[in-house]
């Protein structure tokens, strides 16, 4: 629509004037804060961004790239599912107990016989568990992760306690399954296939050798995810539903749309990409800790408000988490490259946090305003 | 006489020990556009909630199109062909406007269960068809509606009943919330209603907007039917008087 049309009353519309995608702006805060640490870290005579090195040959610093999307992989995965939550005008307290509960569960099925010549020193289960496919410990992570989200999915939706209690009651418990599994005794030494999930070169293979990237393979399926939610979340039905509940939950239910289905069909899935980052996390260490995930869900729910994505319900997309996983990980990483100590990272991340919700709020009133 | 699309018998609805309704009889034929009237608290919003399911009702009966009904919800009533405007508005506010006007009858490229995929296309053009059918001018049609006025939004609203009217349309003081150009642009839209012979109820405090639009007044008093007249066998003070109680002490037997 290109001519300017008049509106009800008289109203004229210019279209130059129609709202820019709220990602953008995202977009330019990540680009400002690497600007920001680039020059904090030319001012003392380094870089965040490019390599300083003479004797390595490369334009970027690749330690710290691999370092950063590492970090934000692994998370994100869980963010994903975490912004389809928050869409639907819900909140997962409990994908960081999901992760380690699920971390536990899997590596115990991962384990492979002989270590070093010796009987596995930590082996869980008898003979039988051992070396067993890989296929074996994934699915059954996914299930662990799929259970979890039933709960929450069937509490939020049937109960109509509120999600905030509901998934607050799961991680509580989750972490308890996490140290009842082995009365806290981390669980190691899985098989090497399980090993490579992770730290394997999923890009070489996916095209041939055409591409490499080793070690990096949560971040490749962060991305594969990523991509696949976009276009879940922009071009189906799923999608569709998901912001007509969390706009709207009553007009929902008179349209017909089966709310408290879809309700736990997307707790259901953010189980399940929890459990997906569990499985990965614990290929990367390559050992299980009752404490794994820890704090997760509010790194990963701080991702998506970062993003954009409006606690209230009804706003906010995967590109936006995307984004606001990348801020998330910069920020970390930038402070780390200036030497800033661990204990005003922490405070700073709280502050970016109640920021980023402060500034959507105040973007939401300047558009109501008009 | 044409053929009668709804037909209330004793339709009865008591909360708690408050009888909000009491033994309504109503009929409404194929085509007939007919206003219901009466002071604040007098039923006639209790009255479109049992046709419509909103609410279940504590007696009577409803036969719509030759049938006796009984919805379980809304939605049920909606699929049996009767299309309502709610006093509050049922619109999803982050979602653009075909997508409030095809929620929950979305229509696919493909089907796959919940990932069925949308065909935005079509659902923007069906919406575009709709929008001009129905006069309603809204300047752009993919932003959400939360970023549109009062008037805008009751007109999607109302595009959308009229644009997937079938057999029934009830509106629940479409206008009251409007401005004067808006009002006009509604009542164009419930003209068109009549011309396509869809029959409609609706519910109004404005006697000029009435008189203006429909066949047949239907006066509530205190939960019950107490007139039905035709719009020229009728005038506003009648009216008034009726509504005001301080005619027709009795119950009309039929409407």
């Amino acid at each position: 629509m290109a001519e300017a049309m008049h509106g009800l009353g008289g109203l004229k519309y210019d279209p130059a004037k129609r709202n820019r995608a709220p990602e953008w702006n995202v977009f330019g805060a990540l680009v400002l804060i690497v600007l920001v640490f680039e020059i904090l870290n030319r001012m003392q005579g380094g870089s965040f961004l490019f390599n300083m090195r003479d004797n390595v040959d490369a334009i970027f610093n690749q330690q710290r790239l691999d370092i950063m999307i590492l970090q934000v992989a692994i998370i994100g995965i869980i963010a994903l599912g975490v912004t389809q939550v928050i869409i639907i005008g819900g909140i997962d307290l409990s994908s960081g107990s999901v992760v380690g509960a699920t971390a536990m569960i899997v590596m115990s099925f991962a384990q492979t016989a002989m270590v070093n010549g010796n009987p596995n020193p930590k082996a869980i289960f008898g003979d039988w568990a051992m070396d067993l496919p890989v296929i074996v410990p994934i699915v059954v992570g996914l299930a662990c992760g799929l259970v979890a989200g039933l709960i929450n999915g069937l509490l939020v939706a049937y109960t109509r306690i509120p999600p905030f209690i509901a998934t607050l009651g799961v991680m509580v418990s989750a972490r308890g399954v996490a140290r009842w599994w082995s009365n806290g005794q981390p669980v190691s030494f899985p098989t090497e296939t399980y090993g490579s999930l992770a730290n394997g070169d999923l890009l070489g293979g996916m095209t041939f050798g055409l591409l490499s990237w080793q070690g990096q393979n949560p971040a490749v399926i962060f991305v594969l995810l990523a991509i696949l939610f976009h276009v879940i979340m922009t071009y189906t039905l799923y999608g569709k539903r998901c912001y007509a509940i969390g706009s709207n939950e009553a007009a929902a239910r008179m349209s017909g749309i089966n709310v408290d289905r879809h309700k736990v069909l997307v707790y259901v899935i953010a189980g399940v990409l929890a459990a997906v980052a569990a499985v990965l996390l614990t290929s990367k260490n390559l050992t299980a800790q009752a404490g794994m995930g820890m704090m997760y869900e509010l790194d990963a729910i701080a991702m998506a408000v970062i993003g954009g994505v409006s606690l209230a319900g009804g706003r906010g997309s995967i590109i936006g988490t995307v984004l606001g996983a990348a801020i998330f990980s910069v920020i970390i990483s930038g402070f780390t490259s200036v030497k800033l100590d661990a204990y005003y990272q922490e405070m700073v991340k709280g502050a970016i946090i109640v920021g980023a919700v402060v500034l959507d709020q105040w973007r939401q009133r300047k558009r109501s305003r008009g | 006489m044409s053929k009668i699309i709804l037909e209330t018998r004793g339709l009865t609805k008591h909360y708690g020990g408050v009888h909000a309704l009491e033994d309504a009889n109503f009929i409404l034929h194929e085509g007939e556009h007919v206003a219901v009237v009466g002071d604040n608290g007098a039923g006639k919003s209790t009255f479109v909630r049992q046709v419509t399911a909103v609410e279940q009702r504590t007696s009577g009966e409803v036969i719509f199109d030759g049938q006796p009904v009984q919805f379980s919800g809304p939605l049920e009533a909606r699929q049996a062909g009767i299309e309502t405007v709610f006093q509050t508005l049922a619109l999803a506010d982050d979602l653009d406007v075909p997508s409030n006007l095809f929620l929950g009858r979305e229509l696919f490229k493909f089907r796959f269960g919940p990932f069925s995929w949308l065909d935005r296309k079509a659902m923007r053009d069906r919406t575009l068809d709709a929008l001009k059918q129905t006069a309603v001018k809204i300047p752009n049609v993919d932003n959400p509606i939360r970023n549109m006025s009062g008037g805008q939004r009751q007109c999607v609203s109302i595009a959308r009943t009229a644009a997937f009217a079938s057999k029934l349309v009830i509106m629940d003081e479409p206008t009251a919330a409007l401005g004067v150009q808006e009002t006009a642009q509604v009542e164009n839209i419930i003209r068109g209603l009549k011309d396509r012979g869809i029959p409609m109820i609706l519910i109004s405090h404005n006697l000029r907007q009435v008189f203006d639009l429909v066949d047949r007044i239907v006066v509530f008093r205190r939960g019950r039917i107490v007139a039905s007249l035709r719009k020229d066998e009728t005038d506003g003070n009648d009216i008034v008087s009726y509504i005001t109680g301080v005619k027709g002490g009795q119950d009309v037997s039929y409407a």
